[in-house]
């Protein structure tokens, strides 16, 4: 859910539902590396409420496609460490599966 | 750290911060009363008065994330994650312990029980107990959901200690058995109702877990050797017990790891060459011998940092006065030493690539609920 203005499209917080710090904290990252943003951040309202409010000011482009662009990159993120750490395991297993056996 | 003037600094080539700003960037440094520099700089801009761009570009993570093995078995593992925020680190941890779905004992139909273990506390066991199957072989039940051979495992517990034996016996999590066609207790039903009608029982499986692929020649077991309750003589426990596919944020039983943490990578430095008493008195500082000495002829000893890794920061070595400008302490933000505990569901190398997935999925939805 997006809480902003039609006004301007530079500034917006994503209320996002059954979410916590895990993922929130690594959009900010994210979000923060990204040169397009000025101000980042998120909340969380109420402990006993499963949702994370993420803030999102841009320097211009609208806050919502910056927000996708980084959970963008966060996915590709993801894929690499993942494909790394398969060829990580897999060579381990190729050169200690022989002494452990 | 000492001041240098502005002026003073080297001449960089462009794109990379002095050395100085550079070492606060990426190493927490543990000092006698206090650690400084714990925080990430993660804004892209935080550099920009200096012509440099600290902002995430793929191609430059992709060339210098790194993953080394260190250990891996059937239930540990242990893995360094170089060159990633502690921010996404700390996600994969968090999905572990708390987001990937195992299958646990969720439900106990106590037939009998006349053990001195309350069956609240009983059931409270079980239901700790590690089942040893793919979750990814079944379905979430929700509310409304009868229990099939989908969504459901059922084990029967029937012990009894004889009252001849003279001796007590102990009720270990092996004696659970699997019943692969469901369960054998019936549904209490109204007497009234049509004879020639099969009587229901508590679950309705369609077919027998056995017949699966999966299970044919693979029965599902728990961990063995773990004690549910004792038994003294003429005392005895018939149960039938349900497990269901949950997450370790509704219940710790879920949870697919013993536990799964990281620490960052240690960096001892000598700030000066240290020789022959002192070499000798900083090995033996040291409660976990991360020094050794190295004999550089003419009876010189000099000190050497061997094992850095098994630094535990307790800062021993730096506590009395003037230590602290012959040996520094540090921590590399973005090198992680992973370890994961795995209970036995999934070998740790599943549940690592399983969590990742999670969080891409977790990316994608956001994308989606956006569009």
């Amino acid at each position: 859910m997006e809480h902003g203005s039609y006004k301007d499209q530079s500034a917006s917080t994503f209320s996002l539902a059954d979410e916590d710090h895990t993922l929130a904290n690594a959009l900010r990252f994210t979000l923060n590396q990204d040169p397009r943003v000025s101000v980042c951040g998120y909340s969380i309202p109420h402990p006993s409420e499963a949702r994370v409010n993420i803030r999102v000011q841009t320097t211009g482009d609208p806050a919502k496609e910056v927000l996708k662009d980084s959970c963008q990159d966060l996915m590709m993120i993801c894929q690499h460490v993942r494909s790394t750490f398969d060829q990580a395991v897999a060579d381990f297993k190729n050169t200690n599966g022989s002494e452990s056996e | 750290m000492p001041k240098v003037p502005l002026w003073d600094l080297p001449e960089l080539p462009g794109n990379q911060l002095p050395l100085h700003l550079q070492l606060q960037k990426t190493r927490v440094s543990c000092n006698k009363d206090a650690p400084t520099n714990t925080e990430n700089v993660t804004y892209s801009g935080a550099y920009a008065a200096m012509g440099v761009d600290n902002s995430l570009r793929l191609d430059e993570f992709r060339k210098n994330f790194k993953v080394k093995v260190i250990k891996l078995n059937e239930e540990d593992m242990e893995f360094d994650l170089i060159g990633i925020d502690a921010s996404i680190a700390n996600a994969f941890r968090r999905i572990l312990i708390s987001e990937l779905p195992t299958m646990a004992i969720e439900k106990v139909l106590v037939a009998n029980s006349s053990s001195v273990v309350q069956d609240e506390v009983l059931a409270h066991r079980l239901g700790l107990v590690p089942i040893k199957v793919d979750p990814r072989l079944f379905e979430y039940m929700s509310e409304n959901d009868v229990p099939n051979e989908k969504n459901s495992i059922v084990f029967k517990l029937d012990v009894k200690c004889e009252r001849k034996s003279g001796e007590r016996r102990t009720v270990y999590s092996h004696d659970l058995e699997w019943l692969p066609s469901g369960s054998n207790y019936m549904l209490p039903t109204e007497s009234s109702s049509d004879p020639s009608s099969k009587p229901k029982t508590y679950t309705s499986f369609t077919s027998s877990q056995d017949s699966l692929p999966e299970f044919s020649n693979n029965p599902i077991t728990v961990t063995p050797g773990i004690i549910i309750s004792k038994l003294a003589p003429g005392q005895e426990i018939e149960l039938e017990a349900h497990a269901v596919k949950g997450i370790g944020k509704t219940h710790a039983k879920w949870s697919p790891v013993a536990t799964a943490w990281y620490r960052m990578l240690p960096e001892v430095v000598l700030l000066q060459d240290i020789e022959d008493d002192d070499a000798q008195k900083l090995v033996n500082k040291c409660p976990v011998n991360v020094f050794d000495i190295e004999d550089m002829g003419k009876g010189v000893k000099r000190a050497t940092v061997a094992r850095p890794r098994a630094c535990t920061l307790c800062r021993e070595c730096i506590r009395e006065p003037g230590w602290e400008n012959k040996v520094a302490l540090r921590r590399v933000k973005d090198h992680f030493i992973f370890t994961i505990e795995s209970t036995g569901a999934l070998p740790p190398e599943v549940l690592f690539t399983e969590a990742v997935k999670i969080l891409e999925d977790k990316c994608e939805s956001v994308i989606t609920e956006l569009s």
